[in-house]
């Protein structure tokens, strides 16, 4: 049987820009809990008994600074 | 997961798919109105926290029991927390029940999510060639509808919380600053800068609309992918090594359940605050302090 191979003819660019999106936001993410822990880690450094005090408000800006990479990776799942 | 063909008589079977995804599969419906997983697991959780406060409420004495207890010291910690947000507190008392309700169901909702043999029952559904299967309960955060509809109702409520606290004209001139656009002709003599203030000002009170939206996307967002990634992370890791790689990650779901509730609660708290703040009153006594400075 002869078969014609049809190649695609448009690049399917899907995969990259979910990759993109999850990537770059994971950047940002990355950068901004570093910075929030090693601020708090000094903080508990100069003054080990505040560590009770100083650890809630990181978790939470953490939080925060987590959520911003959660918009990408929503965005990177609703992708086709 | 893939989805390998094989093909036996010319007929094309495929493996039934157990992926996650981003929309709840509905499982029945009523009428027209179609019932999901997500909202089953929500019926759920309400469910499980009203039978609880009824046992708690049944068992209440004077002196506490051990689960008493345990709630007391919980709502002392929430109502501190919620003093230390709203430095008020005739508006702690007034916004708490609200707050507090958020936290629990939202906690509860989480962390329904991670319990191991729910997501196991269900059904296999056939749509066209494909097959998948459609877990009869979902975390009921785990669809985007319920968190938009949480984010939603906390905007909209903390402007009419604003209504109530400072009045309606102060709520509306926050947006749209009319208030500043007639300061234009008031106060040009004494003080002409306000020739350029006052229309910027008037756009940033339009901006606090966009502001607004942003906070209803923002607070929706968060939870929703927050959980919904959860769950993607515990079926991948799942499917690497059925029960020891997914452990470490069921621990980091819990902690992260119960972030997230405290961080949606904790930010529902601040945008109540927000709304309720009155900024002429700021202006007011600031003004008053620089004329006692001056005259006195």
């Amino acid at each position: 049987m002869d078969t014609n191979t049809v190649s695609s003819a448009v690049v399917n660019l899907a995969p990259l820009a979910k990759a993109f999106a999850i990537g770059l936001s994971a950047i940002g993410a990355g950068l901004g809990i570093g910075m929030i822990g090693a601020k708090a880690m000094e903080a508990i450094g100069r003054n080990p008994e505040a560590t009770g005090k100083v650890l809630v408000p990181m978790l939470i800006a953490s939080a925060f600074a987590e959520a911003v990479a959660i918009y990408g990776l929503v965005i990177a799942f609703s992708i086709k | 997961m893939e989805n390998t063909n094989q093909v036996q008589n010319n007929i094309v079977i495929q493996p039934v798919s157990h992926e996650v995804t981003i929309y709840a599969e509905p499982i029945f419906s009523v009428g027209k109105f179609e019932i999901t997983n997500s909202l089953l697991t929500s019926w759920l959780t309400v469910l499980i926290i009203i039978s609880f406060l009824i046992v708690l409420r049944k068992k209440m004495k004077k002196v506490p029991g051990k689960l008493q207890n345990f709630f007391e010291i919980m709502m002392e910690g929430a109502l501190s927390l919620c003093d230390q947000v709203t430095n008020d507190r005739k508006i702690s008392n007034k916004i708490f029940p609200l707050v507090f309700s958020l936290f629990l169901f939202i906690l509860v909702s989480n962390w329904l999510g991670l319990m191991p043999i729910l997501g196991s029952f269900g059904f296999i559904a056939t749509e066209g060639g494909h097959s998948a299967f459609v877990p009869l309960f979902r975390s009921g955060t785990a669809d985007i509808n319920t968190t938009l509809a949480f984010s939603l109702m906390v905007v909209i409520a903390s402007n009419i919380f604003g209504i109530f606290t400072i009045g309606a004209w102060k709520v509306f001139n926050k947006y749209v600053n009319l208030k500043m656009l007639g300061s234009i002709f008031t106060k040009i003599r004494k003080d002409p800068s306000i020739l350029i203030v006052a229309p910027i000002t008037f756009f940033v009170g339009l901006l606090e609309l966009i502001g607004e939206m942003a906070k209803v996307a923002s607070l929706s967002f968060r939870l929703f992918g927050n959980v919904f990634a959860g769950e993607v992370l515990l079926a991948s890791m799942s499917a690497i090594f059925a029960y020891l790689v997914p452990t470490p990650f069921l621990f980091l779901e819990v902690f992260v359940g119960l972030i997230q509730a405290l961080i949606f609660s904790l930010l529902a708290a601040v945008y109540f605050t927000i709304a309720a703040q009155d900024h002429d009153e700021h202006e007011e006594e600031h003004e008053h302090s620089k004329e006692k400075l001056v005259h006195g």
